[in-house]
Protein backbone atom coordinates (compact mmCIF):
# COMPACT_ATOMS: atom_id res chain seq x y z
CA UNK A 1 0.00 0.00 0.00
CA UNK A 2 0.99 3.60 -0.63
CA UNK A 3 -0.32 6.65 -0.17
CA UNK A 4 0.59 9.94 -1.96
CA UNK A 5 -0.58 13.29 -0.04
CA UNK A 6 0.04 15.94 -2.24
CA UNK A 7 -1.43 19.36 -1.09
CA UNK A 8 -1.73 23.28 -0.93
CA UNK A 9 -4.32 25.09 0.57
CA UNK A 10 -4.56 28.72 1.98
CA UNK A 11 -6.36 29.22 5.15
CA UNK A 12 -7.22 32.97 6.28
CA UNK A 13 -3.38 33.70 7.83
CA UNK A 14 -2.09 29.89 7.22
CA UNK A 15 -0.83 28.08 4.43
CA UNK A 16 -1.13 24.27 4.80
CA UNK A 17 1.23 22.67 2.13
CA UNK A 18 2.42 19.52 2.24
CA UNK A 19 3.75 16.59 0.19
CA UNK A 20 3.96 13.11 1.57
CA UNK A 21 4.47 9.50 0.04
CA UNK A 22 3.12 6.97 2.89
CA UNK A 23 3.87 3.00 3.64
CA UNK A 24 1.46 0.74 4.92
CA UNK A 25 1.14 0.33 8.67
CA UNK A 26 -0.08 2.68 10.78
CA UNK A 27 1.09 6.11 10.38
CA UNK A 28 0.81 9.02 12.71
CA UNK A 29 0.81 12.17 11.97
CA UNK A 30 2.05 14.54 14.91
CA UNK A 31 2.13 17.90 15.72
CA UNK A 32 0.64 21.10 17.57
CA UNK A 33 -3.17 21.97 17.75
CA UNK A 34 -3.40 24.14 14.86
CA UNK A 35 -0.39 22.41 12.60
CA UNK A 36 -2.60 21.39 10.00
CA UNK A 37 -2.72 17.46 11.51
CA UNK A 38 -6.52 17.36 10.41
CA UNK A 39 -6.68 19.25 7.65
CA UNK A 40 -4.68 16.89 6.17
CA UNK A 41 -6.97 13.72 6.78
CA UNK A 42 -10.06 15.84 6.37
CA UNK A 43 -8.50 16.53 2.57
CA UNK A 44 -8.34 12.69 2.35
CA UNK A 45 -11.64 11.97 3.44
CA UNK A 46 -12.73 14.67 0.94
CA UNK A 47 -14.58 17.16 3.85
CA UNK A 48 -11.63 19.81 2.68
CA UNK A 49 -11.33 20.37 -0.83
CA UNK A 50 -7.56 22.04 -1.32
CA UNK A 51 -6.94 24.83 -3.42
CA UNK A 52 -4.77 22.13 -5.01
CA UNK A 53 -4.63 18.30 -4.36
CA UNK A 54 -3.47 15.02 -5.41
CA UNK A 55 -3.85 12.02 -3.46
CA UNK A 56 -3.42 8.75 -4.62
CA UNK A 57 -3.87 5.40 -2.52
CA UNK A 58 -2.53 2.49 -4.51
CA UNK A 59 -3.08 3.48 -8.19
CA UNK A 60 -7.06 5.23 -7.26
CA UNK A 61 -7.08 9.22 -7.78
CA UNK A 62 -9.07 9.70 -4.12
CA UNK A 63 -9.18 13.74 -5.46
CA UNK A 64 -11.32 13.16 -7.78
CA UNK A 65 -13.89 11.47 -5.94
CA UNK A 66 -16.57 12.65 -3.92
CA UNK A 67 -16.50 11.81 0.18
CA UNK A 68 -18.84 8.92 -0.45
CA UNK A 69 -16.69 6.89 -2.96
CA UNK A 70 -13.52 7.48 -1.46
CA UNK A 71 -13.92 4.53 0.91
CA UNK A 72 -11.81 5.76 3.20
CA UNK A 73 -13.06 5.11 7.15
CA UNK A 74 -12.54 8.16 9.40
CA UNK A 75 -13.07 7.65 13.28
CA UNK A 76 -13.51 10.95 14.77
CA UNK A 77 -12.56 12.91 17.94
CA UNK A 78 -16.08 13.10 19.14
CA UNK A 79 -17.53 9.51 17.86
CA UNK A 80 -20.01 11.15 15.49
CA UNK A 81 -22.30 7.98 16.19
CA UNK A 82 -25.78 8.20 14.73
CA UNK A 83 -28.64 9.05 17.82
CA UNK A 84 -31.11 7.70 16.51
CA UNK A 85 -30.13 4.72 15.75
CA UNK A 86 -28.85 1.27 17.72
CA UNK A 87 -25.63 0.24 18.23
CA UNK A 88 -26.30 -2.59 15.74
CA UNK A 89 -27.85 -0.19 12.94
CA UNK A 90 -24.37 2.35 13.43
CA UNK A 91 -22.53 -0.74 12.47
CA UNK A 92 -24.20 -1.61 9.80
CA UNK A 93 -24.49 1.51 8.51
CA UNK A 94 -21.80 1.56 5.70
CA UNK A 95 -22.47 -1.77 3.92
CA UNK A 96 -26.35 -0.67 4.32
CA UNK A 97 -26.66 2.81 2.31
CA UNK A 98 -24.39 1.36 -0.21
CA UNK A 99 -27.07 -1.88 -0.55
CA UNK A 100 -24.15 -4.68 0.35
CA UNK A 101 -24.60 -7.57 3.25
CA UNK A 102 -22.29 -5.98 6.29
CA UNK A 103 -19.25 -8.38 5.80
CA UNK A 104 -17.13 -9.47 9.21
CA UNK A 105 -19.18 -7.89 11.70
CA UNK A 106 -19.20 -10.70 14.21
CA UNK A 107 -14.94 -10.26 14.22
CA UNK A 108 -14.97 -6.98 14.46
CA UNK A 109 -17.64 -6.73 17.29
CA UNK A 110 -15.55 -9.37 19.19
CA UNK A 111 -12.33 -7.55 18.07
CA UNK A 112 -13.85 -4.48 19.82
CA UNK A 113 -15.84 -6.03 22.84
CA UNK A 114 -18.82 -4.25 21.99
CA UNK A 115 -20.66 -7.33 21.59
CA UNK A 116 -23.21 -6.65 24.68
CA UNK A 117 -23.88 -2.54 23.53
CA UNK A 118 -25.61 -3.72 20.44
CA UNK A 119 -29.21 -3.16 20.97
CA UNK A 120 -28.04 0.18 23.26
CA UNK A 121 -28.76 3.97 22.06
CA UNK A 122 -25.52 6.12 21.55
CA UNK A 123 -26.85 8.30 24.06
CA UNK A 124 -26.70 5.83 26.79
CA UNK A 125 -22.78 5.16 26.08
CA UNK A 126 -19.85 6.49 27.84
CA UNK A 127 -17.18 7.88 25.71
CA UNK A 128 -15.24 4.98 25.81
CA UNK A 129 -17.84 2.53 24.41
CA UNK A 130 -18.73 5.14 21.67
CA UNK A 131 -15.16 5.47 20.18
CA UNK A 132 -14.88 1.34 20.20
CA UNK A 133 -18.59 1.83 18.29
CA UNK A 134 -17.17 4.07 16.05
CA UNK A 135 -13.86 2.33 15.21
CA UNK A 136 -15.83 -0.75 14.32
CA UNK A 137 -18.59 1.38 12.07
CA UNK A 138 -15.81 2.63 9.90
CA UNK A 139 -14.23 -0.49 10.08
CA UNK A 140 -17.78 -2.77 8.72
CA UNK A 141 -17.83 0.51 5.80
CA UNK A 142 -14.66 -1.57 4.24
CA UNK A 143 -12.71 1.12 4.16
CA UNK A 144 -9.70 0.46 2.07
CA UNK A 145 -7.88 3.39 4.40
CA UNK A 146 -8.29 3.69 8.15
CA UNK A 147 -8.41 7.30 9.46
CA UNK A 148 -8.61 8.48 12.66
CA UNK A 149 -7.91 12.35 14.15
CA UNK A 150 -7.15 12.12 17.59
CA UNK A 151 -9.68 9.34 18.53
CA UNK A 152 -8.47 9.47 21.97
CA UNK A 153 -7.78 12.65 22.96
CA UNK A 154 -11.35 12.95 24.52
CA UNK A 155 -10.97 10.52 26.88
CA UNK A 156 -9.27 10.47 30.21
CA UNK A 157 -6.45 8.08 31.08
CA UNK A 158 -8.21 4.65 31.96
CA UNK A 159 -10.90 5.07 28.75
CA UNK A 160 -7.82 5.57 26.40
CA UNK A 161 -5.74 2.85 28.51
CA UNK A 162 -8.70 0.82 27.59
CA UNK A 163 -8.90 1.20 23.89
CA UNK A 164 -5.16 1.32 23.15
CA UNK A 165 -5.12 -2.67 22.67
CA UNK A 166 -7.88 -2.36 20.40
CA UNK A 167 -6.12 -0.17 18.03
CA UNK A 168 -2.86 -1.97 18.13
CA UNK A 169 -4.45 -5.15 17.21
CA UNK A 170 -6.11 -3.20 14.51
CA UNK A 171 -2.35 -2.54 13.26
CA UNK A 172 -0.93 -5.96 13.57
CA UNK A 173 -3.99 -8.10 12.85
CA UNK A 174 -6.15 -6.20 9.66
CA UNK A 175 -3.25 -5.41 7.96
CA UNK A 176 -5.42 -2.06 7.16
CA UNK A 177 -3.33 1.15 6.22
CA UNK A 178 -3.86 3.65 9.37
CA UNK A 179 -3.50 7.43 9.02
CA UNK A 180 -3.62 8.86 12.91
CA UNK A 181 -3.63 12.38 14.10
CA UNK A 182 -2.05 12.72 17.23
CA UNK A 183 -0.37 15.26 19.68
CA UNK A 184 0.36 12.34 22.14
CA UNK A 185 4.06 11.37 22.45
CA UNK A 186 3.29 8.22 24.64
CA UNK A 187 0.54 7.60 22.12
CA UNK A 188 2.42 8.00 18.86
CA UNK A 189 5.31 5.83 20.44
CA UNK A 190 2.83 2.95 21.27
CA UNK A 191 1.19 3.02 17.73
CA UNK A 192 3.29 4.41 14.87
CA UNK A 193 5.05 2.46 11.99
CA UNK A 194 5.92 5.78 10.43
CA UNK A 195 5.84 9.21 11.79
CA UNK A 196 5.02 12.40 10.13
CA UNK A 197 6.12 15.40 12.17
CA UNK A 198 3.71 18.20 11.17
CA UNK A 199 4.41 22.26 11.99
CA UNK A 200 2.85 24.97 10.78
CA UNK A 201 1.31 23.61 7.95
CA UNK A 202 4.38 21.31 6.62
CA UNK A 203 6.06 18.45 7.24
CA UNK A 204 9.31 18.67 8.88
CA UNK A 205 10.13 14.84 9.41
CA UNK A 206 8.96 11.50 8.28
CA UNK A 207 10.58 8.34 8.47
CA UNK A 208 10.25 4.96 10.29
CA UNK A 209 8.61 5.96 14.06
CA UNK A 210 11.95 4.06 15.70
CA UNK A 211 14.42 6.41 13.94
CA UNK A 212 11.76 9.11 14.36
CA UNK A 213 11.51 8.51 17.91
CA UNK A 214 15.51 8.27 18.88
CA UNK A 215 16.37 11.57 16.67
CA UNK A 216 18.09 14.00 19.28
CA UNK A 217 17.00 16.47 16.05
CA UNK A 218 13.43 15.82 16.27
CA UNK A 219 13.11 16.51 19.92
CA UNK A 220 12.06 20.19 20.19
CA UNK A 221 8.98 19.56 17.73
CA UNK A 222 8.00 16.61 20.28
CA UNK A 223 8.36 18.21 23.43
CA UNK A 224 11.82 17.73 25.84
CA UNK A 225 9.87 16.23 28.48
CA UNK A 226 8.42 13.57 25.82
CA UNK A 227 11.19 12.40 24.50
CA UNK A 228 11.72 9.34 24.24
CA UNK A 229 13.28 6.44 22.28
CA UNK A 230 11.26 3.05 21.47
CA UNK A 231 12.83 -0.24 22.51
CA UNK A 232 11.58 -3.42 20.51
CA UNK A 233 10.91 -6.48 23.31
CA UNK A 234 10.04 -10.08 23.59
CA UNK A 235 8.69 -11.16 27.41
CA UNK A 236 11.51 -13.58 28.75
CA UNK A 237 10.01 -14.59 31.85
CA UNK A 238 8.04 -13.34 34.89
CA UNK A 239 10.16 -13.94 38.14
CA UNK A 240 8.66 -14.70 41.29
CA UNK A 241 9.46 -11.14 42.95
CA UNK A 242 6.88 -9.81 40.63
CA UNK A 243 9.53 -8.43 37.49
CA UNK A 244 9.29 -9.54 34.34
CA UNK A 245 12.63 -10.27 31.89
CA UNK A 246 12.07 -8.79 28.65
CA UNK A 247 14.90 -9.80 25.84
CA UNK A 248 16.00 -6.71 23.74
CA UNK A 249 18.93 -6.80 21.34
CA UNK A 250 21.00 -4.50 23.58
CA UNK A 251 20.52 -7.27 26.58
CA UNK A 252 18.11 -7.93 29.27
CA UNK A 253 15.33 -5.48 31.02
CA UNK A 254 13.58 -5.65 33.76
CA UNK A 255 9.99 -3.97 34.09
CA UNK A 256 7.48 -4.57 36.97
CA UNK A 257 5.13 -7.18 36.24
CA UNK A 258 4.24 -6.94 32.46
CA UNK A 259 1.12 -9.03 31.00
CA UNK A 260 1.73 -11.49 28.49
CA UNK A 261 2.68 -15.38 27.32
CA UNK A 262 6.26 -15.67 27.07
CA UNK A 263 7.77 -14.36 23.87
CA UNK A 264 5.11 -11.77 23.20
CA UNK A 265 6.37 -8.65 21.28
CA UNK A 266 6.03 -5.99 22.69
CA UNK A 267 7.24 -2.05 22.40
CA UNK A 268 8.82 -0.22 25.01
CA UNK A 269 8.92 3.46 25.56
CA UNK A 270 12.08 4.93 27.51
CA UNK A 271 11.68 8.71 28.09
CA UNK A 272 15.01 10.47 27.37
CA UNK A 273 15.07 11.95 31.15
CA UNK A 274 14.78 8.62 33.06
CA UNK A 275 17.97 7.69 31.21
CA UNK A 276 21.36 7.96 33.13
CA UNK A 277 24.56 7.77 31.91
CA UNK A 278 27.64 6.13 32.91
CA UNK A 279 31.01 5.60 31.57
CA UNK A 280 31.84 2.27 33.49
CA UNK A 281 29.64 0.01 34.62
CA UNK A 282 28.17 0.72 37.43
CA UNK A 283 28.11 -1.05 40.94
CA UNK A 284 25.93 -0.60 44.13
CA UNK A 285 23.48 0.90 42.35
CA UNK A 286 19.40 0.27 43.14
CA UNK A 287 19.08 0.51 39.13
CA UNK A 288 18.60 -3.22 37.83
CA UNK A 289 18.77 -2.54 33.96
CA UNK A 290 22.22 -1.43 32.63
CA UNK A 291 22.71 -1.43 29.01
CA UNK A 292 26.41 -0.99 27.15
CA UNK A 293 26.25 0.87 23.95
CA UNK A 294 27.78 3.77 22.15
CA UNK A 295 27.32 7.49 21.39
CA UNK A 296 25.78 7.80 18.21
CA UNK A 297 24.89 11.24 18.26
CA UNK A 298 24.74 14.75 20.73
CA UNK A 299 22.48 17.36 20.26
CA UNK A 300 22.68 20.68 21.92
CA UNK A 301 19.39 22.68 22.71
CA UNK A 302 18.77 26.17 23.74
CA UNK A 303 19.18 25.30 27.12
CA UNK A 304 21.20 23.68 29.56
CA UNK A 305 20.52 20.30 28.55
CA UNK A 306 21.82 17.71 26.11
CA UNK A 307 20.17 14.90 24.35
CA UNK A 308 22.52 12.03 23.74
CA UNK A 309 21.36 8.77 20.99
CA UNK A 310 22.97 5.73 22.38
CA UNK A 311 23.71 2.97 20.00
CA UNK A 312 22.66 -0.03 22.10
CA UNK A 313 23.95 -2.53 19.01
CA UNK A 314 21.04 -2.01 16.38
CA UNK A 315 18.31 -0.16 18.47
CA UNK A 316 18.71 3.39 20.12
CA UNK A 317 18.18 4.70 23.55
CA UNK A 318 17.62 8.57 24.17
CA UNK A 319 19.42 9.92 27.19
CA UNK A 320 18.55 13.40 27.84
CA UNK A 321 21.50 14.63 30.88
CA UNK A 322 23.02 18.42 31.24
CA UNK A 323 25.94 19.82 29.23
CA UNK A 324 27.74 19.95 32.32
CA UNK A 325 27.72 15.82 32.88
CA UNK A 326 28.29 15.66 29.13
CA UNK A 327 31.91 17.53 29.50
CA UNK A 328 32.47 15.95 32.55
CA UNK A 329 32.02 12.57 31.37
CA UNK A 330 33.76 13.85 27.75
CA UNK A 331 30.43 12.34 25.78
CA UNK A 332 31.26 11.89 22.29
CA UNK A 333 30.33 10.07 19.33
CA UNK A 334 31.92 6.64 19.54
CA UNK A 335 32.52 6.90 23.22
CA UNK A 336 31.86 3.71 25.11
CA UNK A 337 28.64 4.12 27.64
CA UNK A 338 26.12 2.13 29.89
CA UNK A 339 23.11 3.32 29.73
CA UNK A 340 21.47 3.06 33.50
CA UNK A 341 17.20 2.70 33.94
CA UNK A 342 14.83 2.17 36.90
CA UNK A 343 12.84 -1.03 36.05
CA UNK A 344 10.18 1.57 37.65
CA UNK A 345 10.77 4.61 36.00
CA UNK A 346 8.33 2.97 32.77
CA UNK A 347 4.89 3.63 33.01
CA UNK A 348 2.64 0.89 32.36
CA UNK A 349 1.10 3.00 29.49
CA UNK A 350 4.31 2.54 28.29
CA UNK A 351 4.53 -0.49 27.24
CA UNK A 352 2.36 -1.65 24.33
CA UNK A 353 1.81 -4.55 22.05
CA UNK A 354 3.41 -5.12 18.94
CA UNK A 355 6.84 -5.78 17.07
CA UNK A 356 9.02 -3.69 14.96
CA UNK A 357 8.63 0.39 15.69
CA UNK A 358 9.15 1.00 11.31
CA UNK B 1 -76.15 17.24 9.14
CA UNK B 2 -76.60 17.31 13.08
CA UNK B 3 -79.18 19.13 15.37
CA UNK B 4 -76.44 21.21 17.07
CA UNK B 5 -74.52 22.20 13.77
CA UNK B 6 -76.73 24.00 11.26
CA UNK B 7 -75.65 22.82 7.77
CA UNK B 8 -73.97 25.89 6.39
CA UNK B 9 -71.66 25.75 9.06
CA UNK B 10 -70.95 21.58 8.33
CA UNK B 11 -70.21 22.54 5.29
CA UNK B 12 -67.87 25.72 6.34
CA UNK B 13 -66.25 23.21 9.09
CA UNK B 14 -65.29 20.04 6.24
CA UNK B 15 -64.43 22.68 3.85
CA UNK B 16 -61.60 24.18 5.77
CA UNK B 17 -60.44 21.07 6.79
CA UNK B 18 -60.15 19.58 3.49
CA UNK B 19 -58.64 23.24 2.34
CA UNK B 20 -56.04 23.52 5.31
CA UNK B 21 -55.25 19.59 4.90
CA UNK B 22 -54.46 20.54 1.20
CA UNK B 23 -52.14 23.28 1.77
CA UNK B 24 -50.56 21.72 4.20
CA UNK B 25 -49.58 18.67 2.24
CA UNK B 26 -48.60 20.57 -0.55
CA UNK B 27 -47.09 22.96 0.85
CA UNK B 28 -45.02 20.93 2.79
CA UNK B 29 -41.92 19.49 0.00
CA UNK B 30 -41.38 23.32 -0.95
CA UNK B 31 -41.28 24.19 3.17
CA UNK B 32 -38.71 21.24 3.71
CA UNK B 33 -36.92 22.30 0.59
CA UNK B 34 -36.28 26.35 1.74
CA UNK B 35 -35.91 25.42 5.23
CA UNK B 36 -33.09 23.08 4.08
CA UNK B 37 -31.55 26.02 1.51
CA UNK B 38 -32.09 28.52 4.36
CA UNK B 39 -30.23 26.66 7.17
CA UNK B 40 -27.23 24.82 5.15
CA UNK B 41 -26.56 26.68 1.67
CA UNK B 42 -24.61 29.93 1.72
CA UNK B 43 -26.00 31.61 -2.14
CA UNK B 44 -26.62 34.60 -3.21
CA UNK B 45 -30.52 35.70 -2.67
CA UNK B 46 -30.54 34.34 0.51
CA UNK B 47 -31.83 37.07 2.31
CA UNK B 48 -34.02 37.89 -0.43
CA UNK B 49 -35.68 33.96 -0.19
CA UNK B 50 -35.67 34.39 3.63
CA UNK B 51 -37.24 37.93 3.44
CA UNK B 52 -39.52 36.38 0.83
CA UNK B 53 -40.89 33.20 2.52
CA UNK B 54 -41.31 35.35 5.76
CA UNK B 55 -42.98 38.31 3.76
CA UNK B 56 -46.72 36.95 4.08
CA UNK B 57 -45.74 36.79 8.13
CA UNK B 58 -45.29 40.85 8.05
CA UNK B 59 -47.46 41.57 5.33
CA UNK B 60 -51.30 42.80 6.24
CA UNK B 61 -53.38 39.88 5.06
CA UNK B 62 -55.49 41.41 2.77
CA UNK B 63 -52.48 42.81 1.06
CA UNK B 64 -51.33 39.14 0.40
CA UNK B 65 -54.77 38.26 -0.26
CA UNK B 66 -54.83 41.29 -3.63
CA UNK B 67 -51.55 40.45 -4.48
CA UNK B 68 -52.16 36.62 -5.12
CA UNK B 69 -55.39 38.25 -6.69
CA UNK B 70 -53.14 40.16 -9.07
CA UNK B 71 -50.70 37.00 -10.05
CA UNK B 72 -53.42 34.28 -9.65
CA UNK B 73 -56.65 35.75 -10.96
CA UNK B 74 -58.59 34.62 -14.24
CA UNK B 75 -57.05 38.53 -15.29
CA UNK B 76 -53.73 37.58 -13.41
CA UNK B 77 -50.18 36.95 -15.14
CA UNK B 78 -50.32 33.64 -13.70
CA UNK B 79 -53.66 33.06 -13.23
CA UNK B 80 -54.41 33.91 -17.20
CA UNK B 81 -52.19 31.52 -18.41
CA UNK B 82 -52.79 28.55 -16.00
CA UNK B 83 -56.65 29.52 -17.32
CA UNK B 84 -55.25 29.69 -21.13
CA UNK B 85 -53.29 26.34 -20.95
CA UNK B 86 -55.07 23.88 -18.77
CA UNK B 87 -58.16 25.49 -18.44
CA UNK B 88 -57.77 26.03 -14.57
CA UNK B 89 -57.97 28.65 -12.10
CA UNK B 90 -57.75 29.10 -8.92
CA UNK B 91 -60.03 32.74 -9.03
CA UNK B 92 -63.10 31.99 -6.66
CA UNK B 93 -62.66 28.39 -5.88
CA UNK B 94 -61.90 26.01 -3.03
CA UNK B 95 -58.09 25.58 -4.60
CA UNK B 96 -57.44 29.09 -4.16
CA UNK B 97 -58.74 28.93 -0.35
CA UNK B 98 -55.91 26.28 0.02
CA UNK B 99 -53.78 28.78 -2.23
CA UNK B 100 -53.94 31.90 0.35
CA UNK B 101 -54.17 29.56 2.97
CA UNK B 102 -50.92 27.68 2.32
CA UNK B 103 -49.12 30.73 1.36
CA UNK B 104 -50.23 32.57 4.87
CA UNK B 105 -48.96 29.37 6.55
CA UNK B 106 -45.53 28.89 4.85
CA UNK B 107 -43.48 30.77 7.41
CA UNK B 108 -44.99 28.90 10.23
CA UNK B 109 -43.67 25.93 8.46
CA UNK B 110 -40.60 26.92 7.02
CA UNK B 111 -39.58 28.37 10.76
CA UNK B 112 -40.30 25.79 12.62
CA UNK B 113 -38.53 23.00 10.43
CA UNK B 114 -35.40 25.34 9.91
CA UNK B 115 -35.15 25.28 13.59
CA UNK B 116 -35.41 21.58 13.13
CA UNK B 117 -32.55 21.59 10.27
CA UNK B 118 -30.17 23.64 12.55
CA UNK B 119 -30.66 21.39 15.43
CA UNK B 120 -28.72 18.44 13.70
CA UNK B 121 -25.13 18.28 14.10
CA UNK B 122 -23.49 18.82 9.89
CA UNK B 123 -20.87 16.84 11.39
CA UNK B 124 -22.88 13.88 11.49
CA UNK B 125 -23.70 14.61 7.94
CA UNK B 126 -19.83 14.44 7.14
CA UNK B 127 -19.61 11.01 9.21
CA UNK B 128 -22.58 9.22 6.94
CA UNK B 129 -20.40 10.59 3.87
CA UNK B 130 -17.36 8.93 4.30
CA UNK B 131 -19.47 5.56 5.10
CA UNK B 132 -20.54 5.71 1.87
CA UNK B 133 -23.55 7.76 1.44
CA UNK B 134 -24.75 10.00 -1.26
CA UNK B 135 -25.61 13.31 -0.56
CA UNK B 136 -29.57 12.39 -0.86
CA UNK B 137 -28.87 9.15 1.03
CA UNK B 138 -27.21 11.15 4.15
CA UNK B 139 -30.67 13.66 3.82
CA UNK B 140 -32.93 10.57 3.90
CA UNK B 141 -31.30 8.16 6.59
CA UNK B 142 -29.80 10.76 8.69
CA UNK B 143 -30.89 14.37 8.52
CA UNK B 144 -34.69 13.86 7.73
CA UNK B 145 -35.60 11.16 10.72
CA UNK B 146 -33.71 13.59 12.67
CA UNK B 147 -35.80 16.47 11.65
CA UNK B 148 -38.89 14.60 11.20
CA UNK B 149 -40.11 15.92 14.82
CA UNK B 150 -39.65 18.96 13.71
CA UNK B 151 -41.29 18.69 10.31
CA UNK B 152 -44.33 16.83 11.92
CA UNK B 153 -44.85 20.00 14.00
CA UNK B 154 -44.18 22.88 11.48
CA UNK B 155 -47.23 21.00 9.33
CA UNK B 156 -49.26 20.81 12.39
CA UNK B 157 -48.85 24.43 13.03
CA UNK B 158 -49.41 25.13 9.21
CA UNK B 159 -52.41 23.48 9.29
CA UNK B 160 -53.94 25.20 12.31
CA UNK B 161 -52.92 28.60 10.66
CA UNK B 162 -54.66 27.36 7.49
CA UNK B 163 -57.63 26.64 9.94
CA UNK B 164 -57.83 30.59 10.97
CA UNK B 165 -57.05 32.26 7.96
CA UNK B 166 -59.48 34.92 7.10
CA UNK B 167 -57.98 38.14 5.02
CA UNK B 168 -56.13 36.83 2.19
CA UNK B 169 -58.55 33.86 1.65
CA UNK B 170 -61.68 36.54 1.78
CA UNK B 171 -59.78 39.16 -0.67
CA UNK B 172 -58.26 36.57 -2.93
CA UNK B 173 -61.42 34.30 -3.60
CA UNK B 174 -64.66 35.81 -1.16
CA UNK B 175 -66.52 33.90 0.70
CA UNK B 176 -69.29 31.88 -0.95
CA UNK B 177 -70.81 29.26 0.63
CA UNK B 178 -70.09 25.63 0.12
CA UNK B 179 -67.03 26.89 -2.72
CA UNK B 180 -64.67 29.46 -0.45
CA UNK B 181 -66.61 29.87 2.70
CA UNK B 182 -64.47 28.77 5.37
CA UNK B 183 -64.48 28.47 9.03
CA UNK B 184 -63.45 31.73 10.01
CA UNK B 185 -65.49 33.57 6.91
CA UNK B 186 -68.23 31.64 7.85
CA UNK B 187 -68.34 32.93 11.66
CA UNK B 188 -67.65 36.45 9.97
CA UNK B 189 -71.15 35.58 8.16
CA UNK B 190 -72.76 34.25 10.84
CA UNK B 191 -72.26 37.59 12.84
CA UNK B 192 -73.34 39.54 10.53
CA UNK B 193 -76.94 37.96 10.48
CA UNK B 194 -79.37 38.48 12.85
CA UNK B 195 -80.11 34.62 15.45
CA UNK B 196 -76.51 34.10 14.12
CA UNK B 197 -74.60 34.35 17.57
CA UNK B 198 -75.46 30.81 18.51
CA UNK B 199 -73.69 29.25 15.23
CA UNK B 200 -71.23 31.32 15.12
CA UNK B 201 -70.26 30.40 18.83
CA UNK B 202 -70.27 26.91 18.46
CA UNK B 203 -67.67 27.53 15.31
CA UNK B 204 -65.89 29.90 17.70
CA UNK B 205 -65.61 26.49 19.88
CA UNK B 206 -64.60 24.56 17.42
CA UNK B 207 -61.84 26.92 16.36
CA UNK B 208 -59.99 27.23 18.90
CA UNK B 209 -59.94 23.39 20.02
CA UNK B 210 -58.47 22.82 16.79
CA UNK B 211 -55.55 25.05 17.60
CA UNK B 212 -55.43 24.05 21.06
CA UNK B 213 -55.31 20.70 20.06
CA UNK B 214 -52.85 21.61 17.29
CA UNK B 215 -50.18 23.65 19.61
CA UNK B 216 -50.29 20.91 22.40
CA UNK B 217 -49.10 18.10 19.86
CA UNK B 218 -46.51 20.47 18.14
CA UNK B 219 -45.26 21.04 21.44
CA UNK B 220 -44.81 17.40 22.36
CA UNK B 221 -43.28 16.85 18.82
CA UNK B 222 -40.84 19.39 19.62
CA UNK B 223 -40.06 17.71 22.48
CA UNK B 224 -39.32 14.24 20.82
CA UNK B 225 -37.08 16.11 18.55
CA UNK B 226 -34.87 16.84 21.65
CA UNK B 227 -34.97 13.11 22.60
CA UNK B 228 -33.99 12.18 19.24
CA UNK B 229 -30.75 14.01 18.66
CA UNK B 230 -29.61 13.13 22.20
CA UNK B 231 -29.76 9.81 21.02
CA UNK B 232 -31.17 8.06 24.13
Amino acid sequence: MTLEVRLRHDFPGFRLEVDLTLPGGLTCLFGRSGSGKTSIVNAVAGLLRPDHARIVLDGVALHDLPPHRREVGYVFQDARLFPHMTVAENLTYGPRVRGLRPEGMDRIVALLGIGGLLSRRPGTLSGGEKQRVAIGRALLSRPRLLLMDEPLAALDEARKAEILPYIEALRDETGLPILYVSHSVPEVARLATTIALIEAGRVVAVGPAADILSDPGTAPVLGLRDVGAVLTARIAAHDADGLTRLDTVAGPLWLPQVAGELGKPLRVRIAAQDVILALGRPEGLSALNILPGRVAELHEGQGPGVLVRVDLGGAFLLARVTRRSAQALGLAPGVAVHAVLKSVAVARSDVGAGGEPG
Amino acid sequence: MTDWLPPEAATALALSLRVSLVATLVSLPFGVLCAYALARWRFPGHGVLNGLVHLPLILPPVVTGYLLLLAFGRQGWVGSLLWDWFGFTFAFRWTGAALAAGVMAFPLLVRAIRLAIEAVDPRLEEAAATLGASRPKVFATVTLPLILPGVIAGAILAFAKAMGEFGATITFVANIPGQTQTLPTAIYSFLQVPGGDAAALTLVLISVAVALAALALSEWLSRRVAARIAGR
